[in-house]
């Protein structure tokens, strides 16, 4: 079954969308939207460099993801308010990026299927990586997800009861670098962003714990995955793309019937 | 035993200096409060306590065992972070749903399990946030100006609570006030802080010290005994009525 080019590009999208959703939930309620769009953007560097020195695109992403993140991590507070920080650091990496590939001759580079995903290219290997990855990201959340929950509510409240919301920091920041790296062949760097927020955002009017949030989070993505790939096969449109309208749709939809019920 | 001990305790924000040489403890059962102007390093303190913040010399040790509950300040919740109260108090889990019923009855707001935090009033939120600190049958409980936002009646009845729960469960207070009138007079002991500790004692020792009216006046002590009639009158203490006429 996996032979089908649609079938594994369904498979990797509901992948990502898996391990978006309890990290996207986080991204939502730590208002970390624009910070989660600087590490992707970062992640197209750490693409240059891999396809520079013949190492694996995903673990290249995910080391300039990470120290991406670790670096705005350990410049906030310094004097420039986070947006102005995210938004130099953002904009930057995603410059060098681009700049970086086109250093690389030799190897004529498709910039576009990093740039928006090319997820109907995904290979066998690929689908094991995303999987592993979400697996991952889906564990580590999971597993301190208590801890996270505590921290993004009060940092107090969290030191008071033992937890270390610094540590908690850093677990959300591995993960999000993860979920970037695994992401890129589906969604495209400048798109990941979305995939964590839509999907949490508009999971928000249906749910009234944390946990059904991710829970509702993640089958909307899941959704918009199987329905964003289908519309894409039969509208001839960039799969990617696709996905992230999809979403964008069921968002808006959501939106209205949420404020719809709550006024009446 | 001292559940808390503090020992020549300093911390810096970069060049400033929040508190020097601060040293205090916290005995079983008794209800301690700190009070002092803005920016006298009441919070800090609290927050070193809780190990929110490194000491940049001294140090706090708790005793073997010892458990914390803390009411934070202020506590904002996001409003895309959907939060039962009774998921709260289960944070960070663990906790059976009988000791849920169990804090919030205790914290005088047994009906409000199944609520949306972001509904709550303030009286109800501050008390949802006593409750989660009672959940874990703290030997201290540690207060930073619960009461802000509340009226007066309000932070007077938050306040009662908190003695019966020391009286129901005998843990130790130490709390942040700035409602010196009310506060006072539910105190064991006072600490007066402004950097460093200007003075201690029962109530009415640190009430007639020179260096708590050099901070606050001598206004407050006709509060304090306006107040104290009334508590007297409710209570029917023991203690002797040596207090002066409301001045104002």
């Amino acid at each position: 079954m996996l032979d089908d080019f649609m079938m594994r590009a369904t498979l990797a999208g509901v992948g990502v969308a898996l391990a978006a959703a309890p990290l996207g939930c986080f991204v939502v309620w730590r208002r970390m939207a624009y910070f989660g769009d600087a590490t992707a953007h970062a992640a197209i560097l750490g693409v240059a460099l891999s396809l520079a020195l013949s190492i694996s695109v995903f673990a290249g992403a995910m080391v300039i993801a990470l120290l991406m993140a670790l670096t705005v991590n350990l410049l906030t507070g310094r004097g420039y308010a986070m947006d102005t920080l995210l938004g130099v650091l953002a904009h930057s990496a995603l410059a060098f990026g681009l700049v970086a590939v086109s250093f690389l001759s030799g190897i004529r580079i498709d910039l576009m299927a990093y740039l928006f995903g090319d997820i109907l290219a995904v290979s066998r290997m690929d689908l094991a990586v995303i999987w592993g990855g979400a697996a991952l990201v889906v564990a580590l959340i999971g597993w301190r997800w208590s801890a996270l929950l505590t921290a993004t509510l009060n940092e107090d409240l969290a030191y008071a009861s033992g937890i270390d919301p610094k540590r908690e920091q850093l677990v959300l920041t591995l993960a999000l670098a993860i979920t970037v790296a695994v992401a890129i062949k589906v969604v495209g760097v400048l798109l990941i962003a979305a995939m964590l927020i839509i999907p949490a955002a508009a999971a928000r009017p249906l749910s009234r714990t944390p946990e059904s949030m991710a829970l509702v989070a993640a089958g909307i993505g899941s959704l918009s995955a199987l329905v964003g790939l289908r519309a894409a096969y039969i509208f001839d449109t960039p799969a990617g793309p696709s996905i992230v309208c999809v979403a964008a749709v069921i968002f808006a939809a959501l939106s209205i019937l949420g404020s719809i019920r709550s006024s009446s | 035993m001292s559940l808390v001990c503090v020992d020549d305790l300093s911390v810096s924000y970069g060049a400033k200096t929040a508190l020097s040489h601060v040293s205090l403890t916290v005995e079983p059962g008794e209800i301690v409060t700190i009070v002092g102007p803005n920016g006298s390093g009441k919070t800090s303190l609290l927050r070193a306590i809780i190990g929110a913040i490194k000491p940049a010399r001294g140090r706090v040790s708790r005793g073997p065992d010892v458990r914390l509950g803390y009411v934070p300040q202020r506590l904002h919740i996001d409003p895309t972070l959907p939060m039962t109260v009774s998921r709260f108090l289960r944070l960070p889990g663990g906790i059976a749903p009988a000791s849920i019923a169990g804090a919030l009855a205790q914290a005088g707001v047994p009906d409000l399990s199944g609520a949306q935090m972001s509904r709550l009033s303030g009286g109800q939120f501050q008390r949802v946030l006593l409750a989660r600190a009672l959940i874990g049958k703290p030997h201290l409980l540690l207060l930073d100006e619960a009461t802000q936002g509340l009226d007066q009646p309000g932070s007077a009845a938050f306040y009662r609570q908190i003695e019966t729960v020391r009286r129901d469960t005998g843990c130790a207070v130490l709390m942040i006030s700035h409602e010196l009138h009310v506060v006072m007079s539910a105190s064991d002991r006072v600490i007066c802080l402004n950097g460093h500790v200007c003075c201690e004692g029962t109530p009415e020792v640190v009430a007639s010290a020179p260096e708590y009216r050099a901070l606050f006046g001598s206004g407050t002590m006709g509060a304090l005994a306006l107040y104290r009639h009334d508590h007297d009158r409710a209570h029917d203490h023991d203690h002797h009525h040596d207090h002066t006429e409301v001045a104002e």
